[in-house]
């Protein structure tokens, strides 16, 4: 099999293998899956920046929650699919906006100027609470959750809607990891001085991952507001700006299907362990640490090291 | 005609004078060498031609268009290549890839691959294609970095210094891939080894102490007493 | 009340925050400083400090005083030893790698703070200060053209409040002798100066960099300390502190200690009066953005010199 066949074999067979995986899976997990596919479209976005580009922002937080909050707070006025379009552009605005001030710093600093502004947007969320209603968040109605005649309330439309939006996601991400312009974000991961000298503007690029990065984010903070009909501050917290640089970790950063595999492995970890303590996020701290340690390439990362070369 | 100009061009690192008003005419076709003792300024020099650095005054006019604050990858497009005193490349991808990513800034998109193949071949790479460019030995790394020179197909290729850490042999397919360019690509070359500098250069400009000394043939500077003692630091 | 005693209060108030802060900045900036690392987990050090405490009081039991003192000793000292040894065991094996470091610290910060809720449980507790008499505070008048004193109702403090403002200072003065006299400071000095010149001259950089890694803890846990009794004990608040000891060493200038003193008093006395004026959330929000844009704009930090 030639390399392009090989990939589009192993990502289309994923693709149906969650397709299949519809029909049979009991109602808890396939509950369980349709809010993975939601949160690793997420994890795919922040790794386009972290795993290709090779920024660590601590910050995607604010993407997230500016497509969850321009759709959740629009629905009601401007319907459904406009909603769900001003999420992405919300999320790819701020992202936008961050990367003009926060790419002027590298290194750490750029760690840490991307986390204030995702915690000074979420304390704007909770400062504005009069509108956004704060930790307690809000319910999107049941009426604002058509979608061409589908009702994302319901289970078995919510998962194809989740379904979609994750291939929508992976397609976009394996089109640009093979296209010049995600080869070029590479050159700028492995070696940006010399990106530069060869005649790549490193600034606009980095701009254009932050952008298309906080636009999927935004997409997927949008589909979570939409598909589980629930908008709140948590989901601006440093926590979830943590979230997604663990699931990429795990599941391989720079891999196209590192973030599913991140997020579904650390899902279960994590709703297996609440079974047993309410102190769940010591599991993702645990996980941080013995990834940094000792697995840095994570799940995929190891794979494309050791057998499948040829992996995107 | 001259491709590159260099007019009164200074830099001083915390009061320190790097380079001190500097002048520099390089021929449209030339190979012109920039040799000098360590600390004479060249590497300054040239992070500023190649848009590394800003000068603190002068101009730089490339192919009569005034570049002094032009962003490296801006000069690029304009035709300036510049390979890496210290190896640069990207270690952990192919070599091809190293090549085609120096390729797709300058070529449409369907030129890139004959251009790669042409540039490897050039450099006698062709054998080392697939392979991750870390783990290439270090003078199959200089010839990379070379290939990555060559595949933009330069106005102006700037080399700085090539040989460094090259085996005779690989010295001597080394002045073979520059004969076979000079007259096709204008070359600045800046190197400390004398036989390299003798065999390939036109012309030689030496650089002492942030300044320029002298400018020459390489018989003429080989003769001059001033040189001499900038390298022996006798006066 | 008027304006002034107002402010007085609000001044007051303002000087115990800076006083704990600088602590728990100077121990943030210390590890920066010498190790060039950013510790995320400095704020769970900090309420690590603050649980300990009140475990010591718990078990010591007697009079508040004997358990407040030697908590004082005890938990920077515990808090010191388990930085130290996540230092041999996580950050030296990272080779101090600043990017992967602060990954590190953030999962070392999800750790301490949920073994903490594990074991210490979500409630907020108190611990009774040592001595607490309440100190009545004048204030003037003009009265048929002349001052007058009177003491406004509400206008007081403690004695254990001016007392923290006190030990910080005499801390923060301990921490500056042992910097710039001790034999402890000028190696701490040499490694921060040039690590590679340092280990050439035979300075063991990783032991002093264990202990400086300790040491910048059991600052943020002795700040933990002296706060507790004026504001309880409880596994989240952590985050306050680390926040708002960013914001106080970048502004003040990322590894420069007078500097990141100055900040500190700037950033507690105004986050005192804003406070009383301000929602502390809209405060909040404008430490956050300060802080970046000082990072973006100005990265030597406000007070700092741009380096070469």
């Amino acid at each position: 099999m030639s390399e392009r066949a090989r990939v589009l074999a192993l990502h289309g067979g994923l693709l149906v293998l969650l397709l299949a995986l519809h029909f049979v899976l009991p109602p808890y997990h396939h509950g369980n899956l349709a809010r993975i596919m939601v949160l690793a479209s997420y994890a795919a976005g922040y790794n386009i920046v972290f795993g290709y580009t090779g920024l660590l922002s601590l910050g995607h937080a604010l993407f997230f929650a500016a497509g969850m909050y321009a759709m959740g707070l629009s629905v009601p006025h401007i319907g459904t699919g406009t909603a769900l379009l001003a999420g992405v552009a919300a999320g790819g605005i701020g992202a936008i906006l961050l990367g003009l001030l926060a790419l002027r710093t590298r290194g750490v600093a750029f760690m840490i100027v991307t986390l204030m502004f995702a915690q000074a947007g979420y304390l704007t969320i909770l400062y504005f609470g009069a509108w956004t209603r704060g930790d307690e968040g809000f319910v999107i109605a049941r009426a604002s959750r058509m979608l061409w005649g589908l009702d994302l309330s319901d289970a078995a439309h919510r998962y194809l809607a989740a379904l979609a939006l994750f291939a929508l996601v992976l397609g976009a991400c394996l089109w640009m990891v093979r296209a010049p312009f995600g080869r070029s974000l590479i050159a700028i991961r492995e070696n940006e001085p010399r990106a530069a000298m060869l005649g790549y503007d490193t600034f606009r690029l980095k701009l254009a991952a932050m952008a298309a990065s906080g636009a999927i984010s935004g997409a997927a903070g949008a589909a979570y507001a939409l598909l589980f009909g629930y908008a709140g501050a948590s989901f601006a917290s440093v926590e979830y700006s943590i979230l997604p640089l663990l699931w990429v970790l795990l599941g391989g950063a720079g891999t196209v299907l590192g973030p599913f595999i991140g997020t579904l492995f650390m899902f279960y970890l994590i709703d297996l362990s609440s079974g047993v303590t309410s102190a769940y996020m010591l599991i993702a701290g645990i996980a941080l640490v013995l990834l940094t340690l000792f697995a840095p390439r994570g799940l995929m990362g190891t794979v494309r090291a050791r057998l499948w070369r040829w992996l995107p | 005609m001259s491709l590159l100009r260099v007019e009164g061009l200074s830099k001083a690192y915390d009061g320190v004078r790097a380079v001190h008003d500097v002048t520099l005419d390089v021929q449209e076709g030339e190979v012109r060498a920039l040799i000098g003792p360590n600390g004479a300024g060249k590497t300054t020099l040239v992070g500023m031609i190649a848009g590394r650095s800003f000068p603190d005054a002068g101009r730089i006019i490339f192919d009569g268009r005034d570049i002094t604050r032009l962003p490296a990858h801006r000069r690029t497009r304009l035709g300036m290549a510049y390979t890496f005193q210290i190896t640069s490349i990207f270690a952990g991808l192919a070599v091809t890839e190293n090549v085609a990513l120096a390729a797709r800034p300058l070529l449409p998109r369907t030129e890139v691959r004959p251009a790669v193949r042409a540039a490897l071949a050039r450099a006698g790479l062709q054998e080392q294609a697939d392979m991750r460019a870390g783990d290439l030995s270090y003078g199959h790394q200089r010839l990379l970095e070379i290939a990555m020179g060559l595949v933009q197909a330069p106005r102006l290729l700037i080399l700085d210094e090539p040989t460094q850490g090259l085996s005779e042999g690989e010295i001597a397919e080394f002045k073979a891939l520059v004969r076979d360019l000079a007259g096709q690509t204008t070359i600045l070359l800046i190197e400390h080894n004398m036989d390299v500098v003798m065999a390939l250069a036109g012309r030689v400009t030496v650089l002492s102490a942030g300044e320029v000394l002298m400018t020459g043939t390489p018989a003429e500077v080989r003769a001059d007493p001033g040189v001499q003692a900038a390298y022996l630091g006798m006066p | 009340m008027d304006l002034g005693p107002y402010l007085l209060l609000a001044i007051l108030e303002g000087a115990v925050m800076a006083s704990v802060l600088a602590l728990t900045a100077v121990g943030l900036s210390l590890v920066f400083g010498v190790m060039r690392v950013v510790n995320i987990a400095h704020g769970e050090f900090f309420m690590l400090g603050a649980v300990l405490a009140w475990y010591v009081t718990q078990m010591v039991g007697g009079p508040p005083s004997l358990g407040f003192g030697v908590a004082l000793v005890v938990a920077p000292l515990i808090v010191g030893a388990i930085a130290v040894a996540a230092d041999m065991t996580v950050l030296k094996r990272l080779d101090y790698d600043p990017e992967r470091t602060i990954v590190a610290t953030i999962g070392l910060l999800y750790i301490i703070q949920q073994l903490t809720l594990m074991g210490y449980g979500p409630e907020a507790r108190p611990v009774e200060p040592p001595f607490n008499t309440r100190l009545a505070l004048p204030w003037f008048e003009v009265r048929d053209g002349a001052l007058a004193l009177y003491w406004p109702w509400g206008l007081s403090t403690t004695s254990y409040k001016l007392a923290v403002i006190g030990a910080g200072i005499a801390v923060l003065l301990g921490v500056w002798a042992m910097m710039a006299r001790s034999q402890m400071g000028l190696v701490m000095r040499a490694v921060q100066a040039d690590r590679d010149m340092a280990l050439a001259f035979g300075i063991p950089v990783e032991r002093v960099y264990a202990m400086v890694f300790g040491l910048g803890a059991a600052l943020a846990a002795l700040a933990a300390v002296l706060i507790v009794p004026i504001s309880q004990a409880h596994y989240l608040m952590g985050a306050d502190p680390l926040l708002l000891a960013f914001t106080v060493v970048i502004i003040g200038g990322l590894g420069s200690l007078p500097g990141t003193v100055v900040a500190a008093i700037l950033i507690g006395l105004s986050d005192g009066i804003i406070s009383v004026f301000f929602s502390p959330t809209l405060a909040k929000i404008l430490a956050t953005l300060l802080v970046a844009l000082v990072l973006v704009f100005r990265p030597q930090g406000l007070f700092g010199v741009r380096s070469a």
